[in-house]
């Protein structure tokens, strides 16, 4: 290799870790403060122990609010990834009247709706509906407000996606059904996986919702339990919520995993042939 | 593929679905409306009885100690009480645990479609709006007249029971109250030459203190809040306290305090502490500035800092504070806060200090409006109030509780017996947390470097438009 | 003239079969997002709050709100922090970050590309909540890791300089989206071209203007809608600044969670919520535009052509159907 090669692979890989270097730094409370016996707002080589886990073990809902956070994101995941690849399959190879116009429209709208400003309205529907301290009701919410965004995704997934595998298992007499079945999905698979976790993620993290609908504190949600380590005088149980977060962001991270190495993450993809 | 026209569904399918969703929402706000009036002795003599008490405490976080009572005590006291009397009593502690505002959020969502727990907890501040909102109701008119029969009025004093009142009408029971007082680090003063028993008298006796704890290294002389970032925390920890002191409180006499010479005072004093280097302008505007500021204190770093007993109770307490001083009772002094001077204060007061509290309030919606009254009864019974407290001390509702658990607390004893007396409460009116955010504003305006009469007269403005009008509004 | 769906309906799933896919998504969409979207604009036009009179008896009040809304500077000066956030976060930092490390990656062994996508995508999973705490220690003005790596570990960075942290902190949250949707549009260019460009001499500058970016523009416009609308609409800024100091973070999502939740005006937060979505139109709009000018002049045969022309057609034939009085 050329020096000038040699120095250009250096500076290369020097751009590669300062940019690894820029995201891995911040990660490093999530990491260190959940095993330091006093922890702080600052990252520190921690007073090691595994007292935290004990403590947060003692919490009658930690374990419980974990599991409703399974519930009600699983919930929302399915139904977001399953209605959004109908939906957005059929709008991607079917043509509907201004189907573009009402995308853009309710991508808009699910702006307002994960806001603030719309607490009240959401509350009286669910109320109305009986859904209030239903988890249902909560995951139903959250699907509404990302499946505009999951379908205008997928939508530009499955326009990616070619039509020749379709036109050609049509033309072998495959029922519409059967090509949904065996070619559609299987090559969609990536894509679909994606939208999953993405869903997850974005319901995992709720809490204004799940606060304001549900009321049985055995049915509380990890991101909602997340806010009541505090003390009455508003100051952060950091120990708690230290090792907290770590387990909040466990599975997660393990699903992100998964999906990565079984289908790789992807948003926008399809093959060229 | 058919030649029906498919852009006429659409057509077709919109009008429809509009309609649809109209009369859902038509529906959905009639059904809100629908009024029912409680009648106070309905279900009287009931024998199976479903009760729920909610409070923003939970378990294993926020107030915990007051979750773990309701679900060790009340519940099996109240339950096992009521048996006694051949009444089946299923009674359930619904927690919260999270910020006070979205709490107050989800009592008034649940009041306002007309569901919710039958015994709420709310903070006094909030009664009045939730009282012109139609959430809550009198006491007297969900439980009927025998209300007042209660032993218990007997032993709140009346200024503690306004705290939960509104317009001269009681709309729950109080629950327990507090005090402000200036702390300061008897260590830091050794060392500045300062008394280890002061007890300023003025403000200027502040400033002084503080001038020569800055000759201490190190050392930030002074922390009264002052900013929006901590909120609620700085009006009552800090402008308030210094509101009173000059004479006037937010609200009196119809009219809020706008741009008088009161506030100019208020807003001198905070201009002072900056122009002499007395205070950290960083602690202000920080997001977590108030969980800095205790730290910093912990840590001997701070020399006087205003706050109420919730700091020496929870905060520097070496026993599971929250910033520990190990060395608290004997290192940590307090003193009541001065008036601007002598007599300057509300009603001619040398000194003042602002209180604040929660209260128990009955939702106008309880099926069982007797047995909830029974319940709130038994929550502030002198036993079940000592069961909470669990041998802590804190300065309860009840005068006769107070003179046995404070005995043993210096600080909380002087709040009791010399601060309650003096302290005033902030006006529960809907418009009130506006009128402290224009105040926090304008301390935000002074630490950022504006003149009084520039923050003065924005604060003005902001309290005329949020009180809908000049006329409600004092200036001078 | 109406436009042959047959053509892409490759799996020949017919109208009725399509509207039955939509239905499903489109009844939940109805009931939760659009019903309550509505309903909250409607209370745009009101004094409604949550508590107070005002909750018992609101008042309609028509454009009142808005028009305190275009005359409140507390709220030109959302609107433009707002701006100033999406432009500097999302359209240049998480586009860019994300551009430049899906292009290094290509050439970088997997273990590596594994490990640096992994921990972007960590930045982007982890719930606000979490992230909020990792960001305040990591900016902390007593020992923050930021401050102890720059030899400065008193500085009050979210003090002293608010909008270039929340940016940076922005751009570290959302690169992730950024960095796949790239990451995919290039290995979809044809190696071949490529092959050919770098043959014939061009330099990288070169092949990436000539041969990569026409493949990937209509992507590049899609991702940049979104990360602007999820960036315009993000409140985390709250969790790290609390608005301030002193209004300097208080973009409109913080705006309205200030007034709405803590000062309890939901008609104006109602209104405000309105007029962002309304802010949110025209960016999609300008969006939308250049994309219908892009698709149309890409004339590489690309299926996108043949769908955008579709779409064009189908729109015309409406607006002609409609004259007509249909």
């Amino acid at each position: 290799m050329t020096p000038a090669a040699v120095v250009r692979r250096i500076l290369f890989y020097g751009l590669i870790t300062l940019l690894s270097l820029f995201f891995a730094l911040p990660l490093l409370w999530l990491v260190l403060a959940p095993f330091d016996k006093t922890p702080t707002l600052t990252v520190k080589i921690p007073d090691f122990t595994l007292d935290n886990f004990a403590e947060l073990g003692k919490n009658p809902y930690a374990l419980s609010s974990l599991k409703n956070s399974i519930l009600i994101s699983g919930g929302a995941m399915l139904l977001v990834t399953g209605l959004s690849a109908l939906a957005a399959y059929a709008l991607s190879r079917v043509r509907v009247p201004g189907r573009d116009l009402i995308l853009y429209a309710l991508l808009l709208l699910s702006s307002i709706v994960t806001g603030t400003a719309a607490m009240v309205p959401i509350f009286l529907l669910m109320f109305q509906l009986g859904l209030i301290d239903d988890r249902s009701g909560v995951s139903l919410v959250l699907t509404g407000g990302l499946l505009p965004a999951a379908i205008f995704i997928l939508k530009d997934f499955m326009d990616a996606t070619p039509k020749s595998y379709e036109e050609s298992a049509r033309v072998f007499g495959a029922s519409p059904l059967q090509v949904l079945r065996h070619v559609v999905l299987p090559i969609a698979r990536p894509g679909l996986a994606t939208i999953a976790v993405w869903a997850l993620v974005n319901a995992w993290g709720d809490f204004l919702t799940a606060y304001i609908l549900l009321r049985d504190p055995e049915k509380t949600p990890a991101g909602v339990l997340m806010y009541t380590f505090y003390t009455e005088g508003g100051q952060a149980n950091l120990p708690l919520i230290s090792t907290f977060s770590l387990v909040y962001a466990i599975p997660v991270v393990a699903l992100y995993l998964f999906v990565n190495r079984r289908y790789g993450f992807r948003f926008h993809g399809g093959i060229k042939s | 593929m058919t030649t029906v026209n498919r852009r006429g569904l659409a057509r077709r399918a919109v009008p429809a679905i509009s309609i649809l969703l109209l009369g859902t929402m038509v529906a959905a706000c009639d059904r809100s409306s629908g009024s029912s009036a409680a009648n106070p002795t309905q279900n009287a003599s009931a024998t199976d009885v479903a009760l729920t008490v909610t409070s923003n405490a939970i378990s294993g976080g926020k107030n915990a100690a007051e979750a773990d009572w309701y679900a060790n005590y009340v519940i099996p006291k109240f339950t096992e009480a009521q048996k006694a009397k051949g009444v089946n009593v299923t009674l359930k502690f619904q927690p919260s645990g999270v910020d006070d505002e979205q709490y107050k959020a989800k009592m008034a969502l649940d009041l306002k479609s007309k569901s919710g727990a039958d015994v709420i907890a709310l903070d006094g501040i909030w009664v009045g709006e939730f009282a012109d909102a139609g959430y809550i109701k009198p006491l007297a008119d969900v439980v009927g007249p025998n209300v007042t029969s209660w032993d218990g009025w007997a032993q709140i004093p009346k200024a503690v029971q306004a705290n939960a009142s509104y317009n001269d009408k009681v709309y729950g029971v109080p629950g327990g109250t507090d005090g402000r007082v200036l702390y300061y680090n008897k260590k830091l003063f050794q060392q500045a030459g300062l008394p280890a028993d002061w007890k300023p008298a003025s403000w200027q006796e502040i400033l002084d203190a503080g001038a020569k704890l800055k000759a201490v290294s190190g050392v930030i002389p002074i922390q009264i809040n002052a900013g929006t970032a901590m909120g609620e925390a700085t009006t009552m920890q800090g402008a308030l306290d210094l509101l009173v002191g000059t004479g006037a409180e937010i609200y009196q006499d119809g009219k809020w305090q706008g741009n008088t010479q009161n506030t100019r005072d208020v807003l001198g004093f905070y201009k002072q502490l900056l122009d002499q280097g007395l205070m950290d302008k960083n602690i202000q505007q920080a997001a977590k500035g108030r969980d800095e500021s205790f730290a910093a204190f912990a840590a001997n770093k701070i020399g006087i800092l205003l706050e109420g007993d919730y700091f020496w109770r929870s905060v520097i307490n070496p026993d599971k504070g929250s910033a520990p001083m190990a060395t608290r009772d004997a290192d940590v002094g307090y003193a009541e806060i001065p008036a601007k001077a002598k007599g300057a204060g509300v009603s001619g007061q040398d000194l003042v200090s602002m209180s604040g509290g929660g209260g128990t309030f009955l939702n106008p919606n309880t099926k069982f409006p007797q047995q909830a009254w029974e319940l709130i009864q038994f929550i502030y019974s002198p036993d079940a109030i000592k069961a909470a407290l669990a041998g802590s001390a804190r300065i309860t509702a009840r005068q006769d509780v107070n003179k046995e658990v404070l005995s043993k607390d210096p600080l909380l004893s002087l709040i009791s017996e010399k601060v309650l007396p003096i302290t005033r409460y902030r006006p529960g009116l809907a418009v009130y947390p506006q009128v402290s955010q224009a105040l926090q504003q304008a301390t935000a305006d002074i630490v950022s470097g504006k003149s009084v009469d520039e923050a003065a007269a924005t604060y003005q403005g902001a309290v005329e438009k949020v009180a809908g009008g000049a006329d409600k509004v004092q200036k001078s | 003239m109406t436009a042959n769906a047959g053509a892409s309906d490759a799996a020949g799933l017919g109208r009725a079969r399509a509207v039955a896919f939509v239905t499903p998504a489109f009844l939940l969409i109805a009931a939760f997002l659009v019903f309550p979207a509505v309903w909250t604009i409607w209370l745009g036009m009101t004094d409604f709050r949550l508590t107070g009179a005002q909750a018992a008896d609101p008042q309609f009040v028509g454009l009142d709100n808005y028009r305190a809304a275009l005359t409140d500077p507390a709220f030109h000066n959302s609107l433009w922090l707002t701006i100033v956030f999406v432009f500097g976060s999302a359209i240049v930092g998480q586009s860019v970050l994300g551009f430049l490390i899906a292009w290094t990656m290509r050439s970088v062994p997997k273990t590596v590309k594994a490990i640096v996508e992994t921990l972007v995508l960590m930045a982007w999973i982890l719930p606000s909540s979490i992230v909020a705490f990792l960001w305040v220690a990591f900016l902390n003005n007593n020992g923050g890791t930021l401050g102890t790596i720059l030899n400065s570990p008193d500085t009050a960075w979210l003090l002293e300089y608010p909008m270039a942290s929340i940016i940076i902190y922005n751009t570290w949250r959302g690169t992730a989206f950024s960095m796949l949707l790239f990451s995919a549009a290039l290995g979809a260019v044809p190696p071949s071209q490529l092959e050919t460009a770098r043959l014939s001499g061009a330099s990288t500058l070169q092949q990436f203007r000539d041969v990569v970016f026409p493949h990937i523009r209509g992507h590049i416009l899609t991702n940049t809608l979104l990360i602007s609308l999820w960036t315009f609409n993000d409140f985390v800024p709250y969790l790290l600044t609390a608005g301030g100091p002193d209004h300097a973070t208080e973009t409109l999502p913080v705006f309205i969670y200030l007034r709405a939740l803590y000062g309890g005006e939901l008609g104006y937060g109602s209104a405000i919520s309105f007029i962002m979505l309304l802010i949110n139109l025209v960016i999609a709009l300008f969006y939308i535009r250049l994309l219908r000018e892009r698709r149309t002049a890409n004339r590489s045969g690309d299926a996108d052509a043949d769908d955008a022309k579709a779409d064009a057609d189908e729109v015309l034939t409406a607006a002609e159907a409609r004259n007509v009085g249909q």
